[in-house]
């Protein structure tokens, strides 16, 4: 008995290890927490204090108003926006094609199949998203483009064409999972409500769930829109790899990470222009992206607040 | 808008009712709708699994025929009838045991963290936020930190440790939010029957809840790897060499200490850099190790992505609070 009584005192021995254990074990798990943030910190210093360099050569205007982007050319000209244009007509491309296909299917996953249908169909689904992408790549260039060039037999290739419908195959689920979730979680009361006044499942699905869940669709959207933003094998591969300021979708063209790799792939000394190049178009990159997701953040609230 | 449109529609019919017909036909063209929408919904389903399966059997039939013993034990080679993956799986291997050890402590750990000790404030909400955003980050720029910072500014060279800590880094946020949702099925009632008991905090995390939640952590920990196993990028960024025709120290030898890390700091391919390689080239007989190299990958991924699945399936009737 008093052996528990002195067990049970906050000073003895057991307990004052056990509270010093878990005060440790404490700060240890909050420190792997917070490695999230320093690997965020990370990215933007690297990409930041390695392209501060390349403005020191090249002049602000230059880099956003120039045509072209040779920065390997011994007359290197450093414009931007055929890169940005590529990125943004694949991008294009792929939301055409995953958007409206992403949507039906959720739709159709959520309102139209059994539960237990459905329980085996999603995983599935998500297996496209496991596909790796260099797999996808392979897919575009060897069986896609050659498909097209059926239909289409002046396309080339190597075109943004080929490239963005792959990727927008690729990211259908990133868009059909977050929506079908978002769909899966509007109260079946409304649905019910919906139905008593003679409504089929059809206006239902299009006048009831998708608008109550258009907040969480919208994020399944941006989300499917950042991957394709950062998407880089496909387009590598696919796409080829010259900077082209074109909107004809059937011409090759390069985005700004396949313009990454093609620089990668080859031996580049740490400081020349070449390096600094590929972090301004890291850089650039990481700032489409998060402006892309702010925007979506913006349409979230904004909807947000109108219910 | 929507409601004065309501509002008149209303009005309307009530002013003059719809007759018989009229609603017969109303309810046909509604039905037909209704019908028409679940044929498309179908249809587009039924596209996007045979994507993936046009997808499969075009790099099976193309790939199958070449996939022999020798493809895994040859090295690449300027001859395509005579090129392997030797180096590329090995050096596959090596880099997702790299990231695993990276990954899984620290997203495990941090998992827990805001789980089960983050206080609800200003700080925790900035890590949340964080881990959210850093998962909608392009891959490529992972690859282009580790270029600055793991390998010109800590030296650790174009290495597998490099490439490990990069992909470690960037499946860091699926391993994470997959604990959490791991950790968030577990119902209270079972912490507090802990700490009725006796238990500290972190005894009840390490008896019951870390153990009860295993299968999802482990569910999160095989998805994220089988996405680490096919990132190609990231690692062409930080200067992954194409042509490797060694393979990395081993791990174990026969003299004393017997165990070594040197392996770490070797140069290295993988699988899906080795594919990127053959299938850039305009010769068809590349394009057939390309499809070879990717068969292989796939194979492994949907395997990976398979055995997730059925653990999650598995715990999940198994766990009946």
């Amino acid at each position: 008995m008093s052996e528990l009584k002195a067990f049970t005192s906050a000073n003895h021995p057991t307990r004052r290890w056990r509270k010093i254990k878990d005060r440790l074990i404490e700060t240890v798990l909050f420190l792997a927490a917070c490695s999230s943030v320093f690997v965020t910190m990370g990215i933007v210093y690297v990409l930041v204090s390695e392209s501060l360099p390349f403005f020191e050569n090249v002049s602000f205007t230059e880099f956003l108003t120039g045509r072209e982007w040779t920065p390997m050319f011994s007359d290197a000209k450093f414009g931007i926006r055929p890169l940005v244009a590529g990125t943004f007509m694949a991008t294009f491309i792929a939301v055409c094609v995953a958007i409206p296909l992403g949507t039906i299917v959720s739709a159709y996953l959520s309102e139209y199949l059994k539960p237990s249908a459905r329980e085996i169909l999603k995983p599935v689904l998500e297996l496209l998203a496991a596909v790796p992408s260099v797999v996808y790549g392979y897919f575009a260039l060897l069986f896609v483009t050659p498909m097209l060039q059926k239909i289409m037999p002046n396309l080339g290739g190597f075109s943004i064409l080929s490239a963005g419908i792959v990727m927008g195959i690729m990211i259908i689920p990133y868009v059909s999972s977050l929506s079908e979730d978002a769909m899966g979680a509007v109260p079946a009361h409304l649905r019910e409500a919906s139905a008593a006044l003679g409504s089929t499942k059809f206006q239902t699905t299009l006048r009831v769930v998708i608008p109550s869940a258009f907040s969480g669709i919208s994020s399944a959207y941006v989300l499917g829109i950042s991957r394709a933003l950062g998407e880089t094998m496909v387009v590598a591969i696919a796409a080829g790899m010259q900077p082209n300021l074109t909107l004809d979708p059937s011409e090759p063209a390069a985005t700004i990470t396949a313009f990454i790799v093609q620089v990668s792939l080859g031996d580049l000394p740490h400081g020349s222009i070449g390096y600094q190049s590929i972090y301004v178009a890291g850089l650039t990159l990481l700032v489409l992206t998060l402006i892309f997701n702010i925007l979506g953040m913006w349409i979230k609230n904004q909807i947000q607040e109108k219910e | 808008m929507e409601q004065s449109m309501v509002q008149t529609q209303t009005a309307r019919l009530l002013r003059e009712p719809m007759s018989d017909v009229d609603i017969a036909r109303n309810l046909k063209w509604r039905r037909m709708k209704n019908f028409m929408f679940s044929v498309v919904g179908l249809l587009t389903l039924l596209f996007a699994i045979c994507t993936l399966l046009a997808l499969f059997i075009d790099l099976a039939m193309t790939g199958v025929p070449r996939i022999s013993a020798e493809f895994f034990t040859n090295f690449p080679s300027r001859f395509p009838e005579k090129a392997g993956i030797l180096s590329a799986w090995v050096g596959s291997l090596a880099v997702m045991i790299t990231t695993a050890v990276v990954a899984i402590p620290i997203g495990v750990a941090a998992g827990i963290y805001l789980e089960e000790y983050a206080p609800k404030n200003f700080f925790t909400k900035i890590i949340e936020l964080n881990i959210i955003n850093l998962a909608g980050v392009p891959s490529i720029t992972f690859g282009l930190m580790a270029l600055g910072l793991f390998v010109y500014k800590f030296k650790f060279g174009q290495s597998i440790l490099t490439a490990g800590m990069t992909l470690g880094l960037l499946v860091l946020p699926i391993v994470i939010v997959t604990t959490r949702e791991a950790i968030r099925t577990i119902p209270n009632s079972i912490r507090e029957a802990s700490f009725g008991l006796g238990a500290s905090h972190w005894q009840t995390i390490q008896h019951h809840v870390l153990p009860y939640s295993s299968g999802g952590i482990l569910t999160g920990v095989i998805i994220s790897l089988s996405r680490a196993i096919g990132e190609t990028a990231p690692l062409i960024t930080i200067g992954a060499l194409t042509f490797i025709a060694f393979l990395p120290t081993a791990p174990v030898s026969d003299v004393f200490p017997y165990v070594s890390f040197q392996w770490l700091h070797d140069a290295f391919t993988v699988m899906p850099i080795q594919m990127f390689n053959w299938v850039s080239r305009p010769q068809q007989e590349f394009h057939v190790n390309a499809a070879a190299t990717g068969t292989v990958l796939l194979v492994m991924t949907l395997l990976m992505n398979g055995v997730a699945i059925y653990i999650r399936y598995r715990f999940r009737r198994r766990m009946k609070w």
